[in-house]
């Protein structure tokens, strides 16, 4: 004991150990991330689960417990296949676009050629205009009257009227989007090739093998990982589209472009049924949840090359 | 890739490329050019390249019609806040998550990273309602608290935090035997290092923050407190008809400023969007 005192008495700063002092540090430094983690994801989604059990309308004031009845709402929503199906088109239609063009473009960008740079930039340049500038300029170009069919009258052909017709309308908006963020996918395809060592091309030529055969066995296994991580960020994206619905087509025409979270803010936004929209946010999170640990999974099995 | 390209091929590539620019470039001529025509003229058959007669009063009609000088400086300075906010919020976990090593740490890493599960719409409803009781709708602390350090801001620290995993760490363990203290490392020895995944989250979370729409339309109700998003769809006649070139015009004033600077600064803009920690 006595000899205990005297290490205290001789050395006053023995309590900050290199390790308390990395404790503390280390916590004062995560601490605004995570306290906002915890206050703004962590409780509110408790709260969106506890709400889901809930009736619950803002407008009559009424909040009462349910159970799973909400739950069974909304396996007897015959809006639901509608939305289900709409968000499925929207995502699988988005990423299989966005991916196949953003690689293209990519590969052209990756030759050697005068003036790549200012290609690069123009390819790029939707991604920093203003989401909804973007979308009121091809609001007005797919318009019935609008540019893209005036365009068209010119060559002879009769556009429909692409936001008004069931079967134009999801992909006028999957075309708007994919336009506007290719150029994010692009760059980072294009950072991915770039990394390919040349001379596994120089020795597949003279090994005879074709421009596509080298594209198809060394280009694609040696930037997989890019393609998937992308792959991920762009489904997860997808699925949180609002802006370009709510100014093109505001989900119409019928619920052809209803997507999940449209769908989840004309229910508690706009019908007030909090309890229902707390429901759909529960599926929306399942959904982004499962797909993520889906991706992960298939991170094991597909992708060849990682450093 | 090939060292020689014929003619022929580069001329096939340059044909390519200039088809595939089209839906790219045309839509933002299309806004500008349109922007000052007459409204008769907009929906002219056939269309007009440039415009026939050039109507500047779309631009005064933009600050009549709404309290546009008002909305655009709200989303000037909201996103500035977000910005700094975030850059700061996402440099120190993403630098303690990389460095400091203390019990709990990896736990703690994992729960931050639920953020990228979930994005911000699955928690819309009870953000709603926890605003509501702290009286804070129809302000603009809802668009603030949330990104710099909520669900949004996970993406940049993880940024951060890759960044700082690929930094040579031989000059902060030397600092660290000279005994400085933690925080004074961050600051004089790794933050100025990490210029460039800083600058890629500056960028990222500006343009998130400015382009923010379901957010605003459930949190604010005034045209005073709107920011430009949700402005911008608010120009419609007494029928709900949309004013097109008025709109347009605003559209261009919301674009414009944004696409100028990034065509300056385009070099930083790319790079540090390709060369962050989003490679995985």
């Amino acid at each position: 004991m006595s000899q205990a005192s005297h290490i205290v008495a001789k050395s006053p700063r023995a309590f900050w150990t290199i390790k308390r002092r990395d404790q503390v540090a280390g916590t004062l430094f995560i601490a605004p991330q995570l306290i906002g983690i915890i206050v703004f994801v962590l409780i509110p989604l408790g709260l969106v689960f506890w709400y889901s059990l809930h009736e619950w309308n803002v407008l009559a004031n009424s909040f009462k417990f349910v159970g799973s009845a909400n739950y069974k709402m909304l396996l007897a929503d015959p809006a639901l296949p509608e939305v289900l199906t709409a968000t499925g088109i929207f995502s699988a239609g988005l990423v299989i676009f966005n991916m196949s063009l953003a690689l293209l473009i990519a590969v052209l960008l990756n030759q050697k050629l005068w003036g790549i740079v200012v290609f690069r930039t123009l390819f790029f340049s939707p991604v920093v205009v203003s989401l909804v500038a973007w979308t009121i300029v091809w609001s007005f170009l797919l318009q019935n009257n609008g540019g893209i069919n005036a365009v068209l009258q010119t060559m002879g052909i009769e556009g429909p009227n692409w936001l008004r017709n069931p079967g134009t309308a999801m992909f006028s908006i999957i075309v708007v989007q994919v336009f506007k963020n290719v150029g994010l996918n692009m760059i980072l395809f294009l950072a991915a090739l770039q990394g390919v060592p040349k001379e596994l091309y120089e020795a597949a030529r003279v090994d005879g093998a074709s421009a596509f055969k080298q594209f198809r066995r060394i280009t694609l296994p040696l930037i997989s990982p890019t393609i998937l991580l992308t792959s991920i960020i762009t489904i997860v994206g997808s699925l949180q589209v609002f802006a370009q619905i709510a100014v093109l087509t505001q989900g119409g025409p019928g619920m052809s472009t209803t997507v999940l979270v449209y769908y989840l803010y004309q229910q508690a936004f706009q019908f007030h049924f909090f309890g229902y929209g707390a429901t759909l946010s529960i599926m929306l999170f399942i959904i982004v949840a499962v797909l993520t640990f889906a991706q992960w999974q298939l991170r094991k099995r597909i992708v060849f090359y990682e450093n | 890739m090939k060292i020689d390209m014929s003619i022929r091929t580069r001329t096939m590539l340059y044909g390519l490329m200039c088809v595939l620019l089209i839906p790219f470039v045309f839509p933002t001529w299309w806004m500008v050019t349109s922007s000052v025509k007459p409204i008769s003229d907009i929906f002219a058959f056939p269309p007009d390249f440039l415009p026939r007669t050039y109507e500047w009063s779309t631009y005064q009609r933009v600050f009549e019609l709404q309290p546009f000088a008002q909305q655009y400086w709200n989303s000037g300075y909201i996103a500035a806040i977000v910005t700094a906010g975030t850059m700061i919020v996402s440099s120190l976990a993403g630098y303690a998550f990389a460095r400091i090593r203390f019990p709990g740490a990896d736990a703690i890493f994992m729960v931050v990273l639920l953020g990228l599960l979930i994005p911000a719409e699955v928690t819309i409803v009870p953000l709603f309602q926890m605003f509501n009781q702290w009286g804070m709708i129809n302000t603009h602390w809802p668009l603030i608290l949330v990104p710099v350090f909520g669900a949004p801001s996970v993406f940049s620290t993880f940024i951060m935090r890759q960044f700082f995993i690929a930094l040579p760490i031989e000059l902060e363990e030397a600092a660290r035997v000279d005994g400085l203290g933690r925080f004074t490392i961050f600051r004089k020895i790794a933050l100025p290092l990490a210029k460039p995944a800083l600058s890629a989250v500056a960028i990222f979370t500006f343009l998130h923050s400015w382009n923010l729409f379901l957010e605003p339309i459930v949190f604010i109700s005034t045209p005073e407190m709107f920011t430009l998003p949700q402005a911008l769809t608010q120009f419609t006649d007494a029928y709900g008809g949309a004013m097109w070139n008025i709109q347009l015009a605003a559209a261009t004033l919301t674009a414009l400023p944004v696409l100028i600077v990034f065509i300056v600064a385009q070099k930083q803009f790319v790079e540090g969007l390709a060369h962050t920690g989003l490679k995985g």
